[in-house]
């Protein structure tokens, strides 16, 4: 019986890239993943450990597509530790992914938040769109898919860090702010930290632009029956993890303040 | 003919129509159980809480099958004495709320109703049925005795209806409701998940990381029904039907089976939240298609199918 895009496949690892300082891109072939949306997250299932819902960092690059893991726990070390050859699970994509908006957008990202626009910055160009590119890190050894967004984007592509070792420093969101003040955006996009997010949208909406913003929960089941990543009367899984204005500023008192843990408690965002 | 009307009478607790969420199912946040309302359903069912927080189990903790799902969360929850709370915000936002719960114990069963009553829910739901944690909790609902005493000892802390949610996975499930109806139950939830597993072929292990799971969806309807037709056949007290209900039709299928209400829970998953008013929709099309103004005058109507005879044409529904 051919698999639907809800059961989960064995996919095999075509190859496994270090991007930078803490970052690795896992490839694979699979035939549901190659038809995803930019902004839509597959669940990549470690047999034995766990299943973890990971954005898409490459769509259908010549057949292959690609999640990319920042080791921060143990199911992401694991992942990061796998070789060319090694199986794993997936099953999805799921979520609703970013939609195409405005002539002149632009695009802020904020650590492992490059890893579900770079599908973007590809569709965008493909439809003759030409963003900006904010992208921030901590420092300049953190800066994800610097030299395919330098290749993509030329002088589009703006740097930030906090340390302020490459680009300007200070956070990603404060450089998008001046960069939206005078320069005739009209959409933006954003993908990392919360509070990052949140300071994005804030400003944007200050200016009037509207916004889309990925936003990350504990997934557990991913089909929207749950409930476990409810942020206000949505669901990441399902009606995210792209929120729009109009959503953004419905669950104002919990965008970039408050998520549920593992047992539903609502604990600080803090980062 | 009387004005249709959908509401009906849960041992006092009144619902604009006989459709609710499953427990478990979009029950984590109140704004969440407020969309469910305001979708259409009569009544929201939190999720299950428990004496003390628990993150449930690790993923995958649900997988879909052939028409259906397998789920084995493990009972996540905040704790009874964060989530009182919560059940005080759905009611600011008046939204007629049954506390879904369970305990380890008698005493904890007590203790958590006692705490969800306070707290201002309308109903209780008692958990006695979750397969998933058969290992920390034992499954209640296999013993009729101890559904009884638990069932009692919370009635005694509570002056709430309280609704005794029973599992399919027994060998008699007639003589555990009739237990639960001794114990003074109010409703009985028929039924809980069926216990099943999923095996993946390419890492030949179970897909779930509990191994087991309940099954939920159309692929365990007919026996989700089967329990509602003998559980209504064994109390007097009302029946709550819960497994599958996907469809207006399904729903109808549990009134005539003896259910005064259903819960609908897997149906979000393939139909989206929009399941409960098309469910509700439904539901008024046919009462009004086929003469009925209350839903009461459904409940049960199958169980009086007679045998053909020549002067039953119109019993038989051959004419109408």
């Amino acid at each position: 019986m051919p698999t639907k895009l809800e059961d989960t496949r064995k996919v095999v690892l075509t190859n496994v890239i270090s991007e930078c300082e803490g970052f690795t891109s896992l490839w694979f072939v699979d035939q549901w993943t190659v038809k995803a949306q930019p902004g839509q997250y597959i669940m990549a299932w470690i047999p034995g450990l766990d299943e973890v819902p990971m954005s898409l960092s490459a769509i259908d690059e010549g057949g292959q597509s690609s999640i990319t893991v920042r080791a921060v726990g143990e199911a992401t070390e694991a992942l990061s530790g796998l070789e060319p050859g090694d199986r794993i699970g997936v099953r999805g994509p799921f979520g609703n992914g970013y939609s195409m908006e405005g002539r002149r957008p632009i695009i802020v990202a904020g650590g492992s938040g490059a890893a579900s626009l770079m599908p973007l910055v590809r569709e965008m160009l493909s439809k003759g769109a030409m963003p900006t590119f904010v992208l921030g890190a901590r420092n300049s050894t953190q800066l994800m898919f610097l030299e395919k967004l330098e290749k993509l984007l030329g002088d589009n592509l703006v740097i930030s860090t906090d340390d302020g070792s490459r680009g300007y420093s200070g956070y990603a969101s404060g450089y998008a702010a001046k960069l939206m003040e005078s320069n005739g955006y009209d959409h933006v996009y954003t993908c990392g930290p919360e509070l990052m997010m949140a300071r994005v949208f804030l400003d944007a909406e200050s200016m009037g632009l509207p916004v889309q913003a990925s936003l990350e929960r504990y997934i557990k089941c991913s089909v929207g029956l749950c409930g476990a990543c409810a942020v206000g009367p949505y669901r990441v899984c399902v009606d995210g993890p792209i929120f729009d204005s109009g959503m953004l500023q419905e669950v104002r008192g919990e965008f970039g303040v408050s998520k549920m843990d593992l047992s539903g408690k609502s604990v600080r965002v803090d980062h | 003919m009387s004005k249709l009307s959908l509401a009906v009478d849960l041992a006092g607790f009144r619902l604009r129509n006989p459709t609710m969420n499953a427990a478990g199912v979009l029950g984590m946040s109140p704004p969440l159980l407020k969309r469910v309302y305001d979708a259409g359903a009569g009544a929201v069912v939190t999720k299950s809480i428990g004496p003390v927080p628990r993150t449930g189990h690790p993923n995958p903790t649900l997988m879909q099958v052939s028409s259906g799902a397998l789920n084995a969360m493990g009972l996540p929850n905040p704790g009874v004495d964060y989530f009182v709370d919560e059940i005080v915000k759905l009611k600011e936002m008046e939204v007629p709320t049954v506390a879904s719960f369970f305990g380890g114990s008698v005493q904890e069963f007590a203790e958590v109703a006692y705490k969800l009553t306070r707290a201002g829910a309308d109903a209780l739901e008692l958990n006695a049925s979750c397969p998933n944690v058969a290992e920390e909790l034992g499954m209640l609902a296999a013993d009729a005795g101890n559904v009884e005493r638990v069932t009692a000892a919370v009635k005694a802390e509570t002056n709430l209806p309280v609704f005794v949610k029973l599992s399919p996975n027994v060998t008699n499930i007639k003589s555990v409701a009739k237990a639960a109806e001794w114990g003074g139950a109010d409703a009985i939830t028929a039924v809980n998940t069926l216990l099943g597993i999923a095996i993946d072929v390419n890492f030949r292990r179970p897909l779930l990381t509990n191994t087991t799971g309940g099954l939920s969806g159309p692929a365990m309807k007919p026996v989700a029904l089967r329990c509602v037709w003998e559980v209504s056949q064994a109390v007097e007290i009302p029946v709550i039907g819960c497994g599958g209900v996907t469809t207006w039709e399904d729903a109808v299928e549990y009134l005539l089976a003896g259910a005064s209400a259903v819960e609908i829970g897997t149906a979000v998953m393939t139909r989206g939240i929009g399941v409960y008013g098309e469910i509700v929709d439904g539901l008024e099309r046919y009462m009004a298609e086929n003469g009925f103004s209350r839903v009461e005058e459904v409940v049960g109507l199958a169980h009086q199918a007679g045998r053909y005879t020549e002067s039953s044409l119109d019993k038989c529904n051959i004419r109408v």
